[in-house]
């Protein structure tokens, strides 16, 4: 038997210092560890149960800025008024995301702390070589099936795409990772693998996601999140786009946009170069188009990836295009 | 067993609950409140648990297995190896034919497929087999492996596919209008809900054996084999199935592991294959690759028809998806010539699964039908019935019906047929290309012989016993449809039990045969109890109606009384009463009163004994045409299906409301098929990488739009004793050709190899 020790905290100190013994880890929903205990990824020595913490769902929105508990359920979150209103990509890209079943257990901060579904790292009886799992042995994916795997933001040591949608708006509209004693830009919070696959997240023995921030923005309330896969419900992205944008009084000029794709880069990937060629220029499809293509910058495939250099671009476009009829 | 409380079936008039009645599915309630305990559900004494070890290499030897550290972990009680389970004998194959080996080891030393058992770990809890599963060391010599259908040659010709008439090649080489291409389907995977597993307990040289099944006597007869035991020995039962779509008919690998261990142990034994085994432990559909070359005059009329089919088997076992299967009858052609080879890979032996060989025959020559269509510029509906096949073209005989160019006319009138504008690509909505396809289907009348038993209870109850099984397709409900209408009685007053083999026996659950087979037995046996009750009721001098002056009695509603209703009026309970009777029972079979002890066993264990299809004066096959829309985004290449009108024939429905839910339920399947179902192989492992229901992509429910069957059938005597045909396979046949069709009419891409995803689109 895999046997394991379980803690149950009861505040934030609590947990603190049981995730800094060895083998810690936290369990929020669940809906991660058990998948991933099940098929032999997460071998916890100590499993924490953060669940019963009070305090930690609240959702406090308004227009300048978002505060989300690290314990809000997925589903709650989704259909909040106020962030469907102020921060409607958010809304969008949890929706989307998962099965109703996952979204009313899984948390916001579980849900940052999601692993890749790279199949060779899922399965470390059959392909043992993976630098996540095992730094140093190397990537199965590398010259195996890599259909979805990423084609941004690679390395040679590992191209696991990051699966999550939520973190897609968030890094798109400069959202911050609260760890208690340092916040983070969520966008710095994940890591590329560079040489260091086995590190997704700068986070620390002893830290823990508290919340969740989101500064309120005219580019924020006017957002969308299009997510493109291959069937309709429950289904990680081929590729997404979390967009947001601002026009000036004129109603074509665009002042601000903010842009971040899903489903084709290592770690939630803000596309500013995208953004840095529409800002000031007027709002039509064949710059839109243009400048979205801008984000594959870069852009190394494995063969049956290849696609999401000619989709992600589309799906940029789209959502900008989308959001420009509805004035 | 459950017993289903019938008032629950929703059966509140007479034409609710007789043959062809939209009876709800007697078991439903069941399943909805988990009243119902499925095979490996039960809760024994002493179970023990065991868990297999898979092979990490495709092909090559086993060197080692090193088992002390399983053998030392907490709660084990066994490690299997080749060298430690006890040694079987090999049982004879689904066709009765026996083995060229004397023995057999469901562990392997010599490794054919990625995932094969090698060994086994038998603990006291499930958790501790798990956990000691993953300490045994298994070390290998490994080989280099054929992963698919591109790594090997051209195969080994399978001259028995072999079907021709005229002169096909120089007739195609003249033809004034030629199509020619190739149409490819992956390797397809059954993903039924319910895994596959059993638990198996020995009592002395007594084995039952709990496991979900579509064929109980046949599997029991491998079991027997096995273990060198009297058929009569070995039960089985599987009161329920979760989802077999083929691949529940057959005592597999893992079975004999868990029967062998119970044996070896002494105690009883549960295997359960998590879901990455469920990919590699039995076959799904072989992968497929055909090329269709039609020939035509310019009138559209077809003048040869060329076609070429391979599919994937194993190393060790052989598997044919009969690829002409459609192609050879779907349309009347002077010239045809069919042929079939297989090519040998590194997988676990292909299966069955929902219409093998029609499914993805039909993808051929429906697709090609269509290519042929728009060379030719005619409506793909009009070039079908240009080429209608008035009898069957290869058996040379009459259709015993085909309602075909029914469901052609029902079907495109429902669906606005007529409003399809020609030309590929010239229907939008904003973003969204949508595009119109069609295309047919059709399933052969398997036929077997069948029994059952009826018994009259005292109390005026029924009860009717089959070791035939109910896998979701509505077998409880028929057949006490049948028993209620057949005796005259309330359908509330009728118990249906199956799934287990001590009852009377059944053939195998497959090939949409067993409504046919086992409506037919159930309304003999029927028939025969009434007869015994009405002839005691006239002749017995205890019986009320004793001395009245009646040739016959009739019941109705339960209530017996003589046909013009001058005489007296009871019960059944009240003439049992009054008889002195327990039970009336009755068993009764469509066997033919020549058939040998012997006959009847092979009748039920095997398949030799099925009727073909062409038996006699006519060919028997149900029909279908499916109608699609599409909506394929012109920037992602995303595809949805978002309308499905279906016209079917399959005969008489012995309850329409469960024979169109078997038929959306093919449609979904087709849909899943056509857009999204793929084993994607890792080319150098030779093994499936995504094997688990979250990468093996089935349709959500997000995925299905409102489908509409039309039932354009009518009774067809050749084929059944009541007239119905098969339902149960049909439905899937056609539905990827007629979607693919649809994309093209949508993109002017014309997409021949399966799934259609989007990469192949953009």
């Amino acid at each position: 038997m895999r046997d394991f020790s379980y803690l149950r905290a009861d505040s934030v100190e609590a947990a603190r210092n049981a995730a800094a013994l060895p083998g810690a880890m936290l369990l929020a929903g669940g809906t991660t560890l058990i998948d991933l205990a099940k098929c032999g990824v997460a071998e916890p020595a100590t499993v924490i149960d953060i669940s019963h913490i009070e305090g930690l769902n609240a959702i406090d929105v308004t227009a300048d800025r978002a505060v989300i508990g690290a314990l809000a359920k997925m589903s709650h979150v989704a259909d909040n008024a106020e962030v469907k209103s102020h921060f409607p990509a958010v809304s969008e890209a949890l929706w989307q995301a998962a099965s109703a079943q996952l979204r009313n257990m899984a948390t916001i901060g579980g849900n940052l702390m999601q692993r890749t579904r790279c199949p060779y790292f899922r399965d470390p009886q059959n392909f043992p070589v993976c630098n996540k799992r095992e730094p140093g042995s190397g990537c199965s994916a590398i010259g195996g099936v890599t259909r979805g795997h990423a084609v941004l933001g690679t390395s040679e040591a590992c191209i696991a795409t990051y699966p999550g949608d939520l973190a897609i708006a968030l890094v798109a509209f400069d959202a911050e990772v609260d760890l208690g004693e340092r916040k983070l830009k969520v966008e710095d919070f994940f890591l590329a693998p560079g040489a260091t696959a086995e590190r997704e997240h700068d986070i620390r023995p002893g830290e823990m996601i508290t919340a969740i921030e989101i500064p309120g923005s005219a580019a924020a309330r006017r957002s969308t999140y299009l997510k493109v896969r291959d069937r309709q419900s429950y289904e990680f992205a081929a590729a997404s786009a979390a967009v947001g944008l601002e026009l000036e009084g004129d109603g074509r000029t665009i002042r601000d946009i903010r842009v971040a794709v899903g489903g084709v880069a290592t770690k939630p990937w803000r596309a500013r170069a995208v953004e840095e060629a529409l800002k000031g220029k007027p709002l039509d499809e064949a710059s839109v188009r243009k400048a979205s293509e801008l984000v594959m910058e870069g852009a190394v495939d494995h063969g049956a990836n290849r696609y999401k250099i000619a989709l992600a671009p589309r799906v940029i476009a789209r959502a900008i295009l989308k959001l420009g009829e509805t004035a | 067993m459950t017993v289903h409380d019938m008032k629950h079936a929703g059966s509140d008039s007479a034409r609710l609950e007789a043959v062809g009645g939209r009876l709800s599915r007697v078991d439903g309630p069941a399943k909805i409140t988990g009243a119902a305990h499925y095979a490996f559900e039960q809760q024994l004494e002493g179970l023990t648990h065991a868990v297999l070890v898979g092979a990490t290499i495709a092909a090559g030897k086993v060197t080692g297995i090193d088992t002390r550290a399983a053998e030392t972990a907490p709660g084990v009680l066994a490690v299997l190896t080749p060298d430690t389970i006890m040694e079987l004998n090999s049982a004879s194959d689904w066709f009765g034919r026996q083995p060229s080996e004397e023995t057999y080891c469901p562990l392997v030393r010599e490794v054919t497929f990625s995932g094969q058992h090698v060994a086994a770990v038998v603990a006291e809890t499930f958790e501790q087999a798990v956990a000691a599963a993953a300490l045994v060391k298994v070390s290998y010599d490994e080989m280099p492996a054929i992963v698919d259908l591109s790594d090997g040659s051209d195969g080994i010709p399978v001259d028995a596919m072999t079907k021709e008439w005229g002169d096909a090649e120089a007739a195609f080489a003249e033809a004034p209008v030629r199509v020619c291409a190739a149409y490819n389907t992956p390797r397809e995977f059954q993903a039924a809900m319910e895994p596959h597993g059993l638990i198996a307990r020995w009592e002395g040289d007594q084995l039952t054996i709990w496991e979900p099944s579509q064929w109980l006597d046949g599997m029991a007869r491998t079991y027997a084999e096995w273990f060198g035991v009297p058929f009569q020995n070995v039960r089985l039962v599987s009161p329920y199935i979760g989802g077999g779509f083929g691949s529940k008919a057959l005592a597999l690998a893992h079975s004999a592991v868990a029967a062998a261990a119970a044996k070896m142990l002494g105690r009883p034994v549960k295997l359960v294959l998590n879901r990455p085994q469920n990919f590699t432990s039995y076959g799904g559909r072989a992968a497929t690759r055909q090329t269709v070359a039609i020939g035509a005059d310019k009138a559209g009329r077809i003048q040869s028809i060329v076609h070429r089919g391979v599919n994937e088997t194993a190393v060790d076992g052989m598997w044919v998806e009969p690829l002409g299967s459609v192609t050879s009858i779907m349309y009347a052609t002077p010239n045809f010539s069919s042929k079939q080879n297989v090519v040998r890979v590194n997988t676990v032996v292909p299966g069955a699964k929902r219409a093998p060989g029609e499914n993805p025959s039909a993808f051929g020559i429906e697709c090609a039908i269509d290519e042929l269509a728009h060379e030719l510029g005619i409506d793909p509906l009009e070039m079908r019935l240009i080429n209608y096949a008035e009898q069957d073209p290869h058996a040379k005989k009459a259709w015993s019906t085909r309602q075909l160019r029914e469901a052609f006319a029902a079907g495109a009138e429902a669906f606005g047929w007529a409003k399809r504008s020609r030309e590929p690509r010239s229907m939008r909505d904003g973003h969204q290309l949508i595009g119109w396809g069609v295309a047919a289907g059709t399933y052969p009348v398997r036929r077997a012989y069948g029994e059952a038993v009826v018994k009259l209870l005292a109390d005026g109850s029924v009860e009717v016993e089959s070791s035939s099984i109910d896998m979701g397709q509505g077998t409880y409900t028929i057949l006490a449809q049948t028993a209620a209408e057949t005796l005259g009685v309330p359908v509330e007053k009728v118990s249906v039990r199956l799934g287990d083999s001590h009852f009377a026996r059944a053939g195998v659950t497959g090939g949409s045969r067993l409504a046919g087979v086992m409506t037919g037995a159930v309304y003999k046996a029927a028939g025969q109890a009434l007869d015994e009750l009405i002839g005691l009721a006239l002749s017995d001098p205890r019986s009320p109606f004793h001395g009245l002056q009646a040739n016959t009695l009739q019941v109705k509603g339960g209530r017996i009384a003589s046909p013009r209703g001058d005489g007296p009026e009871f019960s059944i309970a009240e003439l049992m009463r009054a008889l002195g009777r327990e039970k009336i029972e009755a068993k009764g079979d469509t066997v033919p009163a020549s058939f040998t002890p012997e006959q009847r066993y092979n009748n039920y264990t095997t398949i030799a004994m099925a009727l073909p299809h062409t038996e006699g004066d006519y060919s028997r096959h149900s029909w279908c045409a499916h109608f699609v829309e599409v909506r394929v985004d012109e920037d992602f290449g995303t595809v949805r299906v978002s309308r499905v009108v279906s016209a079917l024939d399959s005969g008489r429905l012995y309850n329409p409301k469960l024979a169109e839910s078997q038929w959306k339920g093919g449609i979904i399947m087709g849909i899943g098929q056509a857009l999204l179902e793929e084993g994607i192989v890792d080319r150098r492992h030779g093994r499936i990488v995504n094997g688990n229901l979250a990468d093996y992509m089935l349709p959500t429910n997000a995925d299905i739009p409102d489908i509409r069957t039309i039932s354009v059938g009518i009774p067809d005597p050749h084929s059944s004793a009541l007239g119905g045909k098969g339902v149960g396979e049909l439905g899937i046949v056609g539905v990827a050709p007629a979607i693919a069709n649809a994309v093209f009419h949508a993109t002017g891409k014309r997409v021949r190899d399966l799934p259609i995803t989007l990469e192949k689109l953009i």
